[in-house]
């Protein structure tokens, strides 16, 4: 089963909206309340980033038997060194951005401590494309 | 205990949101930075911060908490008590600094 919603870049008042809706998806199709809680954390993180450092994205989420998978695909500046990025504390975020409570750098740690798997594919001046894998043991 | 107890014990405005005054609290947690409060929070809890805008609702919704608590006497923006309005979460506000009113829900809350 497949899943697509819209992400807005720099639109901070609909941020979470795609995270919302995938949430409600989730919770129709009674996956575990602990996963749904993992998952939910990891895909925000993922669509504030968008919101925050790219300028537009979808959110594709396809469903198997045994596992659950979340695309997040942005058109942005990209990351030109994902592990820096990766770092707690780490962060570009401007100053209104971080005014908001955003930009402490925590965003992909938190990603990183609630998926099973994570992998971050960037090309600089094109996008970024993160996919988190969560199995359903 | 449930959010219209604090309400009551800690002299706390209720902004907005207040179909959630029965949501029952299972402890709380303190912080402006919205990532840390993402990962670290737990459902049923309240939030004591002084951010304003209407991501905290986005964050209380996804992370299913009890209420957001506003020190300092700060109040929601228009969109945010909307929000919480439709998800009947709701903001409250206190006059005191954070540290305090912290150390009041603690004691209410541990109890
Ligand atoms: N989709 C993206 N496009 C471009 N850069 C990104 C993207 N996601 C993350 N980054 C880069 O990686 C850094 C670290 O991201 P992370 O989510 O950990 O922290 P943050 O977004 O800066 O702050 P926080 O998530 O705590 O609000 C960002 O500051 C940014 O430089
Ligand atoms: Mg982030």
């Amino acid at each position: 089963m497949d899943f697509k919603f819209d992400i807005e870049g720099g639109n901070f008042s609909n941020a979470g909206t795609a995270s919302s809706d995938v949430k409600k998806v989730l919770k129709k199709l009674n996956v575990d309340p602990k996963l749904i809680k993992r998952i939910v954390v990891s895909i925000y993180e993922a669509e504030v980033n968008v919101v925050a450092h790219a300028y537009e994205g979808e959110m594709n989420v396809s469903i198997f038997p045994d596992k659950i998978i979340v695309r997040i695909v942005d058109k942005g500046p990209g990351i030109a060194d994902i592990e820096l990025a990766m770092q707690k504390g780490y962060s570009t975020a401007s100053p209104e951005v971080r005014e908001m409570g955003f930009g402490a750098g925590m965003g992909l740690p938190n990603i990183k401590k609630n998926t099973n798997e994570l992998n971050i594919k960037s090309t600089v001046g094109v996008g970024t494309e993160v996919e988190l894998i969560n199995y359903l043991n | 205990m449930k959010v219209s107890d604090i309400v009551e014990a800690l002299s706390l405005k209720v902004c907005s949101g207040e179909q959630g005054l029965n949501n029952e609290i299972e402890g709380g947690y303190t912080s402006d930075l919205l990532s840390d409060v993402m990962g670290n929070a737990d459902s049923n809890q309240v939030w004591v911060t002084l951010q304003t805008h209407k991501n905290i609702m986005a964050i209380a919704s996804l992370k299913e908490l009890a209420a957001v608590i506003l020190v300092k006497g700060y109040e929601p923006e228009a969109d945010a008590a909307d929000q919480s309005n439709k998800e009947g979460i709701p903001i409250l506000s206190s006059e005191e600094e954070a540290f305090e009113l912290t150390g009041k829900l603690y004691k209410l809350i541990g109890d």
